[in-house]
């Protein structure tokens, strides 16, 4: 009896929990199809809300800018921060090492009020003193990318941990430059996780506000900025429509994503069987 | 010896994209911060001061922009002004924030872990997935339940728990509705790394010498998953005491936490020095606690040796 009661509290309390997370996105699905500007109240099914969706030049510009800051984030940040994983996993010993690993930890723990406020006087001294770069877009990426490299390094990091040094060090034993061994092993081995890095840096900018607020210049709106913009003014279901159609697209990325990691996986381990058989058998020949 | 896979001219590649990267972009930005919270105010042209007097050309900082955190007017009371107010609100909430996530997320970690393990991720994507549709929404998302007129005072009204439409949205209700949604995750995720890792046989053990289930779980589960609180609970703090975006969404106007008042500071009041000097002592805030867990942390790992 009390066995029974613990299993079913456990199921219970999962439940609750993702319902609890799945709520506000089943409510933005549901209501993005309201034919009212209802708050609680379905009254009839409508595609008014995407069709708005379509009209509304400022959320149309503010996603194409944000596809295109988070694109390009995304890129520098996978770089970067394959880069730096690379330093702090490989090169042990340099000059400033300690400097260097506090760096690019800290956006990840500094707060994003903080990191757009100096960025953003950065960006006003290279402006006064340079003349260049104009606030808007470039200021944006920049601010972007050194939040996502600190969380691209992070994933990269984990994963070149994983990575056994030997067959590196065999490739090398027969002959193979270090840019051979590094393209050729090195890359491949941990290109699941400069994917899954650009990712994450990806969503980090396509999600963030706040870096956005400091550094955009007049005129220059990301999407969520413009979302932020309506959401401190009231309700509006054409919010909901874009909700919907970003958890869709993220749903299918991300599910696309698995699929992926699971068929590459189930690849090698077909590859590691094949070889243990032929190793096998070629034991058996002798 | 595991020499590195690259030529002395591609190390320095390497590491120096990188490096500067960071020197540019983080360390001297954090410089100018520090810079511009030790001068006077300027004028709206030039919304500071340089630091060196012109006609002395002495160098002198200014401590005012600290000193009037914390002291109101002339000889006023320490320690009673606005920005301490709201820097206790953020750490305030930013705790209560933590224990609520750690009270639904580890029961839920707890749960995963313990689950069969062909479920396991499955359960864990199920996490992650509300992580990668923007928080922003999920945020706004809430407003339209919490609202008067929204879905759970509408289901309230229905179940008949309430007559009139309580006030959800804009209280601290809805603020920490809204921080626990949105921060849970950090909590769970490092809680079930730990937990998946524990041995379950010292809980049968427990139970076998005489234990009862609350028992055991508190002397034996609680401790050996300590490491996985501590980080869940950094996980969660840190990041909620300089919130932003959830107060300005869900909080009331008494609500306002420190990352506000530095933004109004900055673009309303046009009070650089004063807003540098905030983000200064925010960071200083923050510090004190990630000692404590690296201090925490490194025993941890001493003691594992």
């Amino acid at each position: 009896m009390k066995n029974f009661l613990e299993k079913h509290f456990g199921k219970l309390w999962l439940v609750m929990v993702y319902l609890f997370l799945y709520l506000p996105l089943i409510f933005m699905i549901v209501f993005s199809f309201n034919s009212t500007r209802q708050d609680a109240e379905f009254t009839g099914f409508s595609l008014r809300w995407y069709e708005a969706l379509t009209r509304d030049t400022k959320i149309v510009e503010g996603f194409w800018l944000s596809l295109k800051v988070a694109t390009v984030s995304g890129l520098l940040s996978a770089m970067l921060g394959t880069f730096s994983a690379f330093v702090l996993v490989r090169y042990r010993r340099f000059g400033g090492r300690t400097i260097f690993s506090g760096m690019v930890n800290a956006p990840l723990v500094m707060p994003e009020v903080v990191i757009g406020l100096s960025l953003l006087l950065l960006m006003v001294g290279a402006q006064n003193f340079l003349g260049w770069p104009q606030r808007g877009m470039l200021t944006i990426i920049f601010g972007h990318t050194l939040l996502g490299m600190a969380y691209a390094m992070v994933v990269v990091q984990s994963r070149l941990l994983e990575v056994n040094r030997s067959i590196e060090e065999a490739a090398m034993d027969l002959g193979a430059r270090p840019h051979q061994v590094f393209f050729l092993i090195t890359l491949p081995n941990i290109f699941q996780s400069i994917l899954a890095a650009f990712l994450l840096s990806f969503t980090l900018s396509f999600d963030d506000v706040v870096i956005a607020e400091f550094l955009s210049g007049p005129g220059v709106n990301t999407l969520p900025q413009v979302i932020f913009g309506y959401a401190r003014r009231g309700i509006n279901p054409t919010i909901y429509a874009a909700a919907t159609l970003l958890i869709a697209t993220v749903t299918m990325v991300i599910v696309g994503y698995s699929v992926w990691v699971a068929r590459q996986t189930r690849q090698r381990e077909r590859e590691i069987a094949a070889a243990t058989r032929a190793e096998l058998t070629a034991l058996g020949a002798i | 010896m595991a020499a590195s896979t690259l030529p002395t001219p591609g190390k320095r590649f390497v590491i120096g994209v990188p490096y500067v990267w960071l020197i540019v972009f983080f360390f001297l930005p954090f410089l100018i911060l520090l810079y511009i919270s030790f001068v006077d105010m300027g004028n709206d042209i030039n919304p500071f001061k340089p630091i060196w007097d012109s006609q002395t050309g002495l160098l002198k900082l200014k401590y005012e922009n600290y000193w009037s955190i914390f002291r109101s007017g002339e000889g006023g009371p320490m320690f009673q002004t606005l920005y301490v107010e709201a820097y206790l609100r953020s750490l305030w909430y930013a705790l209560c924030t933590a224990l609520l996530c750690l009270a639904v997320g580890y029961p839920f970690a707890y749960f995963i872990a313990r689950s069969s393990p062909s479920v396991r991720p499955a359960l864990l994507m199920m996490v992650m997935l509300p992580f990668w549709t923007s928080f922003l929404l999920r945020v706004y998302a809430w407003k339209g339940i919490l609202a008067d007129q929204g879905v759970l005072n509408r289901a309230l009204m229905f179940l008949g728990f309430t007559s009139e439409p309580i006030q959800l949205l804009y209280t601290d209700v809805s603020m920490l509705v809204g921080m626990t949604y949105v921060y849970l995750p950090f909590m769970v995720l490092p809680l079930y790394a730990n937990l998946v890792k524990m041995d379950f046989r010292l809980l049968e053990a427990a139970h076998d010498l005489g234990a009862s289930p609350f028992k055991a779980f508190w002397l034996v589960t609680v401790p050996l998953s300590r490491a996985g609180i501590i980080a869940g609970f950094m996980l969660v703090f840190i990041p909620s005491v300089g919130e932003f975006v959830i107060p300005s969404l869900l909080g009331g106007p008494e609500n306002i936490m420190i990352g506000r008042v530095v933004w109004d500071e900055m673009f309303t009041s046009n009070n650089w020095p004063r807003a540098t000097a905030l983000a200064v002592v925010m960071i200083a805030l923050i510090v004190v606690p990630l000692a404590i867990y690296y201090h925490y942390t490194g025993d941890a790992a001493e003691a594992a040796k």
